[in-house]
């Protein structure tokens, strides 16, 4: 129900700048992902928009209202924690009531809310339980539940998924994405260093790196689009290959990166490059190839279906034609045309 | 100078020897512990050699703890001339020396003065330093290391030490001769190490806990007594029995800031305890006066060793 904007805001801690001047508008009842390696400061942008943490310098906004000084209760927010920060001797009940009696709710809205919140999450039949006689699963929905009880204007989660085992981190994901469809106008923040759950939650991806903004765009645009070598590499998994020396000279630029679905093999000597597969892996849907084709690392190419090449194999390479990301010295996209094409 | 010096090398002596009779009693067992742990069920020769040192020393540590209070006992229920035979067994049982103590002028009094000063002080302290230890654990100041250094050396003073500007404190202040100048220099002096066990363990409290109810909207005083309080019961019950028995036992305070009998603690009671004659120590009356005051002790921590079960934060947050 929020439009949150920062202007130019910056954290520091004594003489360490962690945020270091951030622009950013977040639309009202949209699901931002800030993604980034361990350190680029996400959770403390993230602990900034709570109010957890005072903003250095800059400014944020509200629906236009000025909040650096408000206290976190009162500005609308609900939080879900990495490590869910239940209370232990509180029942889930108690738990997600918690905030409302502070607020001072009447009994009846609060009994009202907390039972329909628990049962959109399906834990109604557990609101007596404590939290520790609860599966990690559980006690991440209570959590979940905890923050929808408040109706915030803005729901942020702080890497929800990450203690979470493997299969139910799918499960969780999809209902958060079912939580994020019910609730329309709520201003969803969620923070990652999965760049899968981002790419599948998100409706837009703001990349942080070192206390910058990298890159902000829909999934799709970051993917196709990426504004730089290091959102390039980010961004999709198995890691976009790159490419420097000879293979990048001869595209016109100082790194060439080519994801591995865009690799084709074709007949003996018609392609591009030519490497011998060092190493393969086959996630039975897919097979990813090694393949060293004499630059640093070997290249990575994503083949659908039973893989035929032993490994040992030789094999000629041929990128798809436009399917190149070319970077400069600087990591910055080239612009000018392919001159050999 | 020299006679202070001289002194001073035998206190040192004094705290060497102790230190190494300790590690030579501790260091074994500890030894025992470690290794009965690694060896488990096994039953080489080694091992159980082990294992019969870990029960030598859990029976010479029980021995040295327990003796004295179990021959304070046997005295207490001997009378006459049998007080000064020396004898390891129960050899008679007679409560008169019970008798004489609690129909004496003023000894339920005085228990009934300790239990007040002990009860009192412990609520103070406790309150005292649970909010001080949130703010020392959670509060960024500056200067939070250096008061916590500070409440600590002021631990290490000697009561002596403080006893006469403590004494002026509490006649300015006019509460000399009543309990609350004990209450108040017991709280002084249990606040440095309650506040100190009770900061660790608020430190060691989950922060998202504590940043979850800030989002709730909950103010530090709601937090400190809605959500971290119980939490805190195993530490509360832990430091505020040592208070109490601190407060219980103590004697140098309250000999000197009382003077009326009806206002004496028991420490002061027994001490005081006076025979038939100037030359008789009475014995038997003051062993019985000291098991009726260490009974209600040693049931206290056996009922609340119960209450302190570990792992109470568990199922919080994750693990």
């Amino acid at each position: 129900m929020a439009n949150i904007q920062l202007r130019n805001v910056t954290k520091s801690y004594g003489s360490v700048t962690v945020i270091k001047g951030i622009d950013l508008e977040i639309r009202r009842g949209e699901f931002m992902v800030f993604v980034g390696p361990s350190g680029c400061g996400k959770s403390t942008l993230l602990r900034l928009i709570s109010g957890l943490e005072s903003i250095s310098t800059g400014d944020l906004y509200f629906d236009g209202e000025r909040v650096n000084n408000v206290i976190p209760s009162k500005r609308g927010i609900a939080m879900v924690f990495q490590s869910y920060a239940l209370y232990p001797h509180m029942n889930v009940y108690e738990n997600m009531a918690f905030g409302m009696k502070l607020g001072g709710a009447g009994k009846g809205e609060l009994d009202q809310r907390v039972r329909q919140s628990a049962k959109l999450l399906q834990i109604d039949h557990l609101l007596d339980r404590l939290p520790k006689q609860l599966s990690g699963g559980q006690r991440q929905r209570v959590a979940i539940g905890r923050a929808i009880t408040r109706d915030p204007r803005v729901f942020l989660f702080d890497e929800p998924l990450s203690n979470l085992d493997a299969a139910l981190r799918v499960a969780t994901r999809l209902e958060i994405a079912k939580l994020h469809h019910d609730m329309r106008d709520v201003t969803m923040i969620y923070v990652t260093h999965d760049q899968v759950e981002a790419m599948t939650l998100a409706d837009r991806i703001c990349v942080l790196r070192d206390g910058r903004v990298e890159q902000v765009g829909t999934p799709t645009e970051l993917y196709e689009r990426p504004d730089n070598i290091f959102v390039a590499g980010f961004i999709g998994s198995p890691k976009m290959n790159f490419l420097e020396g000879e293979f990048a000279a001869a595209q016109g630029c100082s790194t060439l990166g080519v994801r591995s679905e865009h690799i084709d093999i074709v007949p003996q000597g018609a392609g591009m490059w030519t490497g011998t597969v060092v190493h393969a892996e086959d996630l039975g849907s897919d097979n990813y190839l090694f393949v060293d084709i004499g630059a640093k690392e070997p290249i990575i190419v994503r083949q659908p279906g039973k893989v035929t090449i032993p490994e040992g194999a030789t094999i000629s390479l041929q990128p798809r034609p436009g399917m190149l990301y070319r970077f400069d010295d600087t990591g910055r996209p080239v612009q000018a045309p392919l001159a050999a094409e | 100078m020299i006679e202070f010096a001289g002194s001073l090398l035998l206190n040192l002596a004094y705290f060497a020897a102790f230190l190494a009779v300790t590690s030579l009693v501790v260091f074994p067992f500890y030894y025992a512990v470690l290794s009965s742990a690694d060896r488990g069920e096994d039953r080489t020769g080694a091992g159980l050699f082990w294992n019969i040192m870990f029960w030598l020393v859990v029976v010479l540590i029980c021995l040295i703890a327990i003796f004295p209070f179990y021959y304070a006992i046997l005295t207490s229920l001997e009378t006459g001339t049998a007080i000064f035979r020396v004898n390891y067994l129960p050899e008679s049982f007679d409560l008169r020396n019970y008798e004489s103590v609690l129909g004496g002028r003023s000894f339920v009094r005085s228990v009934l003065n300790s239990v007040f000063i002990a009860a009192t002080t412990v609520i103070f302290a406790l309150f005292l330093a649970v909010t001080a230890s949130y703010a020392l654990a959670r509060v960024r100041f500056r200067g939070r290391g250096l008061l916590l250094m500070t409440i600590l050396a002021v631990s290490m003073f000697p009561q002596i030490a403080v006893l006469s500007g403590l004494f002026e404190l509490i006649n300015w202040l006019g509460i000399y001769n009543t309990p609350w100048a004990l209450i108040l220099s017991y709280t002084i002096f249990t606040l440095p190490f309650t506040v100190w066990v009770l900061t660790t363990f608020m430190r060691d409290l989950p922060v998202e806990i504590e940043e979850a109810a800030i989002v709730d909207g909950a103010t530090p005083w709601v937090i400190i007594s809605k959500v971290f309080l119980p939490l805190l019961w195993p530490a509360l019950v832990t430091t505020g029995l040592l208070a109490f028995i601190g407060a219980w036992n103590e004697f140098l305070f309250a000999l000197t800031f009382t003077v009326d009998e009806t206002k004496r603690t028991v420490p002061v009671a027994i001490a005081l305890l006076s025979g038939a004659s100037e030359q008789e120590i009475p014995w038997g009356p003051i062993m019985a006066a000291s098991v009726i005051v260490t009974v209600p002790l040693i049931v206290l921590v056996l009922v609340f060793q119960r209450k302190i079960v570990a792992g109470l934060t568990a199922g919080g947050v994750k693990g």
